[in-house]
């Protein structure tokens, strides 16, 4: 065949091989660069949120306490941390991120195929970013509209921010698309146009999958907040009724005729609901190939997890009404979302019995990955389950605008995402820097983590079946509600607080690591996929040296019978170990 | 949300359909199963920049599907007064139409290796696409002398929207076309680089002008 890999072009790369300083770690378009300047602001605006919720918090558990807090700031914290959590930090994290690292390495290319593309898509990034912050510090400060942003009321006098704050939330989302757009761009065509020979589709690591499934569902999906954004610029800023009623505001006419708040929920929805799986399918391939090599043992059910990655995608597009129930919405298309919303459990419950059937019988190492790893398929279970509650428009009807449904939405995409992303970094942490991390203070980061999260979430199910609204600043003098609740409510904000403390485990370990750190071996899990087959350690700019590798079998070729090591890596070739099915696979 | 609805069946169902020819009986943990074929994309080597210029027409479907959707669930709504468009639409489109004609002449050329014929090809293409972008934004003045405002009603201001949307993704084309003319009238550049870019702008013209005539279309009909 005459086809030349698209990374094996040395030309192409040539004319990005960083010469200086700023080319090599500034302006750099190596994709391990820019995936490392794409978590590093992920993670450190994500603790900008941090720092925002547990302001929420101490509002929450010890009411008026506190005179830095007032109503209005307090909004601002809680729509701020929710759209830095789950744009600029989870889906920053995921694709920008361990998509830009992985990617290539995994599937065998030098590169990304457009490389400075790929730079741009990281520096319009930050710019959004930047946008962001900036509307922190603007008279009237940052919006607090609720991230979800519904107008009227993000818009209209009483809501905080309503001037630059609201404008600036809205430029930097449409920011932040291009700059997706243009990283999502290059994801999908490098993994259709880059793989390395014989890395067929169907021998790619699962991580690969779930970032590719999740870049699709991110450049369909994402226009939908961008059309919102931008109409709902225009009702801001030239009056138009795009999405705006009638209304009066305080006595006076602000102008708007007729518009419609629901078309806003159903675009935004459109977008939000499959931003969920943006952020979920990573996580779901990531820990597939994390579960796998910790416990020595081929995923169970490959291809149907593929599948399954893949169905979640397609259906996710048709469940987004679920998050508008309580808007009032004919009873025909209700039963519709909450068919759709149930169906959606299937694929996910498979996956779900595939890692914990990968763990049965497999030699499990209990390393820190593999803590985090196990510590996401109960808080998934767990929140999913929950899930399946809300999707009842019975159910969700009551429980709507509660703390069942924050508990909820925390435990699937807040808490299970965030452990696969320590997972991960712990598990790539000694190919990215070489170094490794010590372990029992990992192990400890992970276990106050995972039982101080429990212990912020459960409580919340609890207050939410009592009927705790959410986002209310103070309860008052609320009858229905029993003093205990508020008792609750303190003892969250204490677990709340100690998590946020103990993730400076994670910074202490992993600057300990850089700086005293031993030096990692270039496999040291013994894996299989082939970032952990460079020639470099760690992998230097164009990944594999002068040649690049030749993939013979899948990535989970664990413990195959009759072989001495307990792993095959995929670029051994057939005549030097066995496929795992050929020996019998009874194992 | 119906259009966006199809629209996304249509996109999914292809994606699902080669996705499903890709791995169907796959058995990915048998020896060699694939032999040590090399891999080649869908649309063979040498395609990154078509394969990354189809998923970004995926996207701007998406964003005018959805728009779209918008305008259709805004329509039913009490408020809405149908508006009547300039007449200069019809020259306008009738320029689009005739661009991409004289695009896909010149695209020709260039696979033929007709060579002479690239640099009035480009530039006929850019003027007359330039044409519509200005006669766009005459329409508009047009409107607003006529009192026709963004904010006099939701009709206008979708209007102004779905136009102003449109010229948007024309003019960044024209940032590419830009490129390849400079190139070509320079006499500079690949011969091979610069067909593959008039190649891929043939392909993104063709695309904006059937975006357009639905556009229109639509326009006219509601």
């Amino acid at each position: 065949m005459s086809y030349v890999a698209i990374a094996d072009r040395d030309h192409e790369q040539e004319h990005h091989d960083p010469q200086t300083f700023i080319t090599k770690y500034v302006y750099s378009q190596d994709h391990k660069v820019i995936a490392l300047q794409y978590g590093g602001t992920a993670i450190l605006v994500g603790l900008i949120a941090l720092g925002l919720s547990a302001m929420m918090r101490l509002q929450l558990g010890f009411p008026d306490e506190f005179s830095f807090i007032n109503p209005e700031n307090y909004y601002q914290f809680i729509t701020m941390h929710g759209m830095i959590m789950v744009i600029y930090l989870l889906t920053a994290l995921f694709l920008g991120g361990f998509g830009n690292y992985l990617i290539p390495l995994m599937i065998g290319s030098r590169d990304m195929v457009f490389p400075f593309l790929n730079m741009l898509s990281y520096w319009v990034y930050l710019l959004s970013v930047i946008i962001l912050i900036i509307s922190f510090f603007v008279p009237g400060g940052s919006t607090g509209a609720g991230w979800t942003l519904y107008p009227p009321q993000a818009i209209m006098q009483g809501t905080p921010g309503i001037d630059m704050g609201i404008i600036l939330m809205l430029v930097s989302l449409a920011v932040f698309i291009v700059a997706f757009t243009m990283g999502g761009l290059n994801y999908v065509t490098t993994v259709l146009q880059a793989r390395c020979k014989g890395m067929t589709l169907m021998r790619m690591p699962l991580s690969v999958w779930g970032i590719f499934i999740a870049t699709i569902l991110g450049l369909l999906a994402f226009p939908a907040l961008l059309v919102s954004a931008i109409m709902m610029i225009f009702d801001k800023t030239l009056l138009t009724s795009f999405f705006m009623p009638a209304i009066s505001s305080m006595g006076t006419d602000p102008g708007y005729t007729g518009g419609s708040p629901i078309l806003f929920q159903h675009l935004f929805w459109f977008f939000g609901h499959p931003e969920v799986y943006i952020v979920a399918l990573p996580a779901f391939g990531i820990v597939s190939d994390l579960l796998s090599t910790h416990a020595r043992k081929n995923i169970f059910g490959y291809r149907m997890m593929v599948w399954a990655i893949i169905a979640i995608g397609g259906l996710s597009f048709v469940v987004w009404a679920h998050h508008m129930y309580v808007s009032g919405m004919n009873p025909y298309f209700g039963f519709f979302f909450a068919t759709t919303t149930l169906i959606i459990a299937v694929p996910t419950a498979i996956k779900v019995y595939n890692w914990v059937l990968t763990l049965w019988e497999g030699n499990i190492h209990l390393r820190t990955p593999m803590l985090f790893s196990i510590g996401f398929i109960f808080t998934f279970i767990h929140g999913g389950l929950t899930g399946l509650f809300l999707g009842n428009v019975t159910i969700d009807l009551p429980l709507s605008d509660t703390y069942f449904v924050v508990a909820h939405f925390h435990m699937v995409m807040g808490v299970s995402p965030i452990l696969v992303v320590f997972g991960a970094i712990y598990h790539w942490w000694p190919k990215i820097t070489g170094k490794m991390y010590n372990e029992t203070l990992g192990k400890w980061h992970f276990w106050m983590t995972f039982l101080g999260t429990y212990a912020i979430y459960l409580p919340m199910h609890y207050l939410g079946f009592a009927g705790v609204p959410r986002r209310y600043f103070a309860m008052g003098n609320t009858e229905f509600l029993p003093d205990s609740a508020q008792d609750l409510n303190a003892a969250i904000t204490i677990s709340a607080l100690f998590v946020a403390a103990t993730q400076l485990l994670f910074f202490i370990n992993m600057i300990w690591s850089l700086t005293r750190g031993p030096k990692s071996d270039p496999n040291p899990w013994d894996a299989t996929t082939l970032e952990w087959q460079t020639p470099d350690h760690p992998p230097k700019h164009g990944n594999w040296g002068h040649e690049l590798p030749e993939v013979h079998r899948w990535a989970y070729d664990y413990s195959v019978p009759g072989y001495e090591d307990d792993f095959i890596p995929q670029n051994v070739p057939s005549d030097v170990a066995p496929a795992g099915r050929d020996h019998g696979g009874e194992h | 949300m119906t259009i966006a609805l199809l629209f996304l069946a249509a996109i999914l169902a292809t994606l699902l359909g080669w996705l499903l020819k890709q791995t169907f009986n796959a058995a990915p943990w048998e020896a060699e199963v694939v032999g040590d074929a090399a891999h080649h994309g869908p649309f063979g080597d040498d395609k990154a920049k078509f394969i990354a210029l189809l998923t970004f027409l995926a996207v701007v479907c998406s964003f005018f599907a959805l728009i779209l959707s918008a305008y259709s669930l805004r329509m039913d709504l009490g408020d809405w007064v149908p508006m009547t468009e300039p007449q200069l639409l019809w020259t306008n489109t009738v320029m689009l139409i005739v661009a991409s004609a004289v695009f896909q002449w010149t695209r020709n050329a260039s696979v033929a290796g007709q060579q002479s014929r690239l640099q009035p090809g480009l530039l006929i293409t850019g003027v007359l696409t330039l044409g519509f972008v200005l006669g766009q934004f005459i329409a508009w003045q047009q409107l607003q002398s006529s009192g026709q405002y963004v904010t006099t009603n939701p009709s206008n201001a979708f209007f102004y929207f779905l136009t102003g949307a449109h010229a948007v993704h024309i003019i960044g084309g024209m940032f590419v076309w830009a490129r390849a003319t400079t190139k070509v009238v320079l006499g500079k550049g690949d011969a091979s680089e610069i067909r593959r870019s008039i190649e891929l702008c043939t392909i993104y013209w063709h695309f904006l002008l059937i975006v357009w005539l639905i556009l229109f279309g639509l326009l006219l009909q509601t």
